[in-house]
């Protein structure tokens, strides 16, 4: 399958980039690894009249401290992730969603910058990036700004990001000592999408749970923050009774999807049980 | 309107203008004759056009040429080192790893990949590592077992040489 004609251009910088985006508008799609964009246009879902490259820019592709945050650039690939020791150690969530995306090879090209873009409802990063607590770091004509992962996931295929902006990095609050965290999805087994996916992270001060973070991925149009099962934590021992009388509240008021994969009903279910095995594992 | 890329080739540099919707792995196969990489679903699941790319195996449908601009690009054609087999297509042959063989080049570049990245890996390191290659004949048994006598080959020859 080819795609559609397009008109190419290789961007030489992110400022480059902008430039192009301004004057191709509405008819420029950005390209970075590829592996959402080109599938879709290659089955006519997606036709731009443009392409502006910025796979290859170096000022992209990195991972870094930065004061008390861990800078991703939005370049990164899922492999240069899972295989990075600062982002393990910031948040072991980082690198167990890293590897489960897709495979080695999808893994090697697809970036972190072009799954958030992408916003695919059942995208691993999403929730994760939530859970985080993480600031998405965008630039545009007007300058460098910065969107809540909690506001950036606006819809199904839908963010808070301009027509004219592009992801830079990635920025995530260094956690609490005494930190645990993890992501736990039920993959479609061809897509290895998640059908339903949890991330969560749970900070501990003495036997309680002093933070807890939930997020969900798959479930609905859109990765979302359950504060109610964050709430029914709160200030109260990490146990196997407590989280799974928490657990019973996810998806509580989300209009779950249905498809030929999973019903309402039953991602509902993966819900609780997803959820219940990341907050498990982050209670360790 | 054509895009001017150079790119390397299994040690050789191309120069050519390509129309930028042509995929890496028909700029291969059609303009560079390389036809061991195939294409099996080309919808980026089944990997049997992996190839590597500055060392990482890719999958050659779901790129497209103009990407490649400044790359080192490996290909199937470019394991054997004179004539002799690189290590892995030796333990598919050894092992039985292939029947009909359509998914064979993507197979052994994947398995490059992880060779190249852990020379020792077990079993399940192995079956993970080809979680992006579907084989359809073997059961992939077989196939783990040539990527388990590849990293044997390997790392007696570090030995002998070290």
């Amino acid at each position: 399958m080819i795609p559609n004609n397009f008109q190419y251009h290789r961007a030489a910088s992110v400022d480059d980039a902008l430039t192009l985006m301004a004057k191709h508008g509405m008819d420029a799609k950005l390209l970075a690894g590829g592996h959402s964009l080109l599938p879709a246009m290659k089955l006519r879902l997606n036709q731009p009249d443009v392409l502006i490259d910025i796979g290859h820019l170096k000022e992209l592709r990195y991972i870094k401290k930065e004061g008390n945050e861990l800078v991703i650039g939005a370049g990164a690939t899922h492999d240069d992730i899972a295989h990075s020791q600062m982002a393990r150690e910031t948040f072991s969530m980082l690198s167990e969603a890293a590897d489960l995306i897709g495979d080695v090879q999808v893994r090697n090209k697809g970036t972190l910058g072009g799954s958030l873009a992408h916003a695919d409802p059942a995208a691993d990063w999403p929730a994760v990036m939530i859970a985080a607590h993480a600031n998405i770091e965008v630039k545009g004509p007007q300058g460098t700004r910065t969107v809540a992962a909690d506001d950036f996931f606006t819809g199904f295929f839908s963010t808070a990001l301009a027509d004219n902006e592009i992801i830079t990095a990635i920025r995530i609050p260094e956690p609490p000592k005494g930190t645990n965290s993890s992501y736990q999805k039920f993959m479609q087994p061809a897509s290895r999408f998640a059908i339903v996916g949890c991330a969560a992270s749970i900070t501990m001060n003495g036997r309680l749970c002093s933070k807890v973070s939930v997020a969900f991925t798959g479930l609905s149009d859109a990765a979302f923050r359950a504060s109610n099962i964050e709430a029914a934590l709160f200030e109260k021992m990490p146990t196997e009774e407590n989280i799974t009388a928490a657990v019973q509240k996810a998806g509580e008021g989300v209009m779950a999807m249905s498809d030929h994969f999973a019903s309402e009903e039953y991602r509902l279910h993966l819900a609780r049980v997803f959820a219940k095995r990341a907050l498990m594992a982050a209670a360790k | 309107m054509a895009t001017k890329i150079k790119v390397k080739v299994n040690g050789k540099t191309y120069s050519h203008e390509v129309e930028p919707r042509t995929l890496l792995v028909q700029y291969l196969r059609d303009v560079l004759g390389l036809t061991g990489t195939h294409v099996g679903c080309d919808t980026s699941n089944c990997g049997a056009c992996t190839i590597l790319v500055d060392g990482k195996a890719v999958k050659s449908c779901t790129m497209l040429a103009v990407q490649a601009h400044g790359s080192e690009v490996k290909t199937i054609e470019g394991m054997a080192d004179n004539g002799a087999l690189h290590p892995l297509q030796e333990g598919f042959r050894e092992e039985h790893g292939l029947q009909c063989g359509f998914c064979t080049p993507g197979m052994i570049m994947a398995s490059a990949d992880l060779l190249s990245r852990n020379s020792n890996p077990s079993e399940q390191e192995i079956r993970e590592a080809l979680e992006g290659n579907f084989c359809r004949c073997t059961g992939y048994h077989n196939i783990v077992k040539s990527v388990q006598h590849a990293a044997k080959k390997i790392n007696q020859k570090e030995k002998v040489a070290s």
